[in-house]
């Protein structure tokens, strides 16, 4: 039976009133993976909104076991939990690195790298709000190409943001995927496929972020969607080697593949204040030709 | 391979409801259920739940209707923006 919100298991691993900002799509996606998980999980966590979300000595506000590891050790962190329950003879515990774009894009790649070539038993989870939001919106490697930051405050960001999903690809991993945080089920399904698998498992999550980004709170799951519509993100799956668009981008596909102009999108955010027409127009082609490029590979259409 | 009892050497928390305070504290505007509209309580069946499944807080319970634990709800308007028939409106907060 195909999950839903209806059958969709109720018990909760994050518990309420934890620092979150309102509207977080990080709290949203982390909630749904710890639900595919059914708690039975380590978690490890780098300097980040999810350390916040985390909580301070001495109350935490989610229910699972978790490790503070410093920024750029991540992989290496995972690596060593992976090594501990072994020598334990612990079974059907899965070890979760949870990180942000700034642990996985910048900070944390060399970890998540090593971890990766090693091939270590785990599940990487980049939760990617585009920015250190933590510390107050600084630019990453995945802030988008004309956002503005706290790093780049008058023109926003002059390069593109770097495709992780592919950096992990390259390691030959036996499952890769990208979700969004709009698209909770979809993410709740690859977590659980993720979670049957052995090998490192890397999961990219869309996550929009009311605060550094600049849109009211109520709108987080509507630009998350946008983001999917525009082809801005793509939600697929690559399960040794097999490459398969899901969800909102395999209707899309299906329905003719016609993508939404991705003006709208960046109208629709404060960040995106001093873009201009030229690098719309780039940011169009970028993504028309990676859309492309996805439906070309699509396995499944 | 022996393994020895933890003395406690490292600190631990527990995990614990309202950790960072009384979150409802932080709404400026409240959710506000509809009965006559919510899908569940006119249907008088347990469906749809797309507030419960969107919420970033995990307040929401599936019931008939659902319920919002407005103690810890942060009034982000997640649930008001999802609901397919608009039957949770945000309404401004009293205690403003």
């Amino acid at each position: 039976m195909k999950t839903n919100a209806v059958n969709l298991i109720e018990q909760e691993w994050i518990l309420p009133g934890n620092r979150t900002c309102p509207g977080c799509a990080l709290s949203l996606a982390y909630r749904h993976t710890l639900k595919a998980l059914e708690g039975q999980c380590i978690v490890t966590v780098p300097a980040s909104c999810a350390t916040v979300l985390h909580g301070m000595y001495p109350i935490t506000a989610v229910n699972v076991p978790c490790v503070n590891t410093p920024f750029a050790s991540t992989g290496a962190s995972a690596t060593g939990l992976v090594a501990g329950l072994k020598a334990l003879g612990k079974k059907g515990i899965t070890v979760l690195a949870f990180a942000g774009d700034g642990g996985t894009h910048d900070i944390g790649i060399q970890s998540l790298s090593g971890a990766a070539e090693r091939q270590n038993d785990f599940i990487y989870m980049c939760y990617d709000n585009e920015g250190y939001m933590n510390t107050g919106n600084q630019r990453s490697g995945s802030t988008p190409l004309g956002a503005v930051s706290g790093t780049t405050p008058v023109l926003g960001k002059q390069q593109y943001q770097k495709d992780m999903t592919a950096i992990m690809e390259a390691h030959g991993l036996p499952y890769v995927a990208t979700c969004s945080a709009s698209y909770p089920l979809d993410l709740y399904e690859k977590v659980k496929k993720a979670r049957t698998i052995e090998g490192t498992r890397f999961i990219h999550v869309h996550t929009p972020c009311p605060p550094g980004w600049l849109f009211p709170f109520s709108d987080t799951i509507r630009i998350g969607e946008m983001a999917v519509e525009t082809g801005l993100v793509v939600l697929y799956e690559i399960e040794d080697g097999i490459f398969r668009l899901t969800s909102a981008s395999e209707s899309l596909a299906l329905k003719g593949g016609t993508l939404q102009p991705v003006r709208e999108y960046f109208i629709s955010q404060g960040r995106f204040k001093t873009i201009t027409e030229e690098q719309i127009d780039e940011l169009q082609n970028w993504v028309n030709a990676r859309w492309k490029h996805c439906l070309h590979r699509a396995t499944n259409l | 391979m022996g393994t020895r009892e933890c003395n406690h050497i490292c600190d631990e928390s527990s995990p614990g409801i309202g950790e960072a305070g009384i979150t409802g504290e932080w709404r400026i505007v409240v959710p506000s259920i509809d009965e006559k509209k919510c899908i569940p309580a006119r249907s008088n069946k347990p469906t749809c739940f797309l507030c419960w499944l969107y919420c970033p807080e995990a307040v929401i319970t599936k019931g008939i209707p659902p319920s919002i634990n407005l103690e810890y709800c942060k009034g982000c308007g997640i649930c008001s923006q999802v609901c397919p028939v608009q039957a949770i409106t945000m309404l401004p907060e009293e205690k403003m």
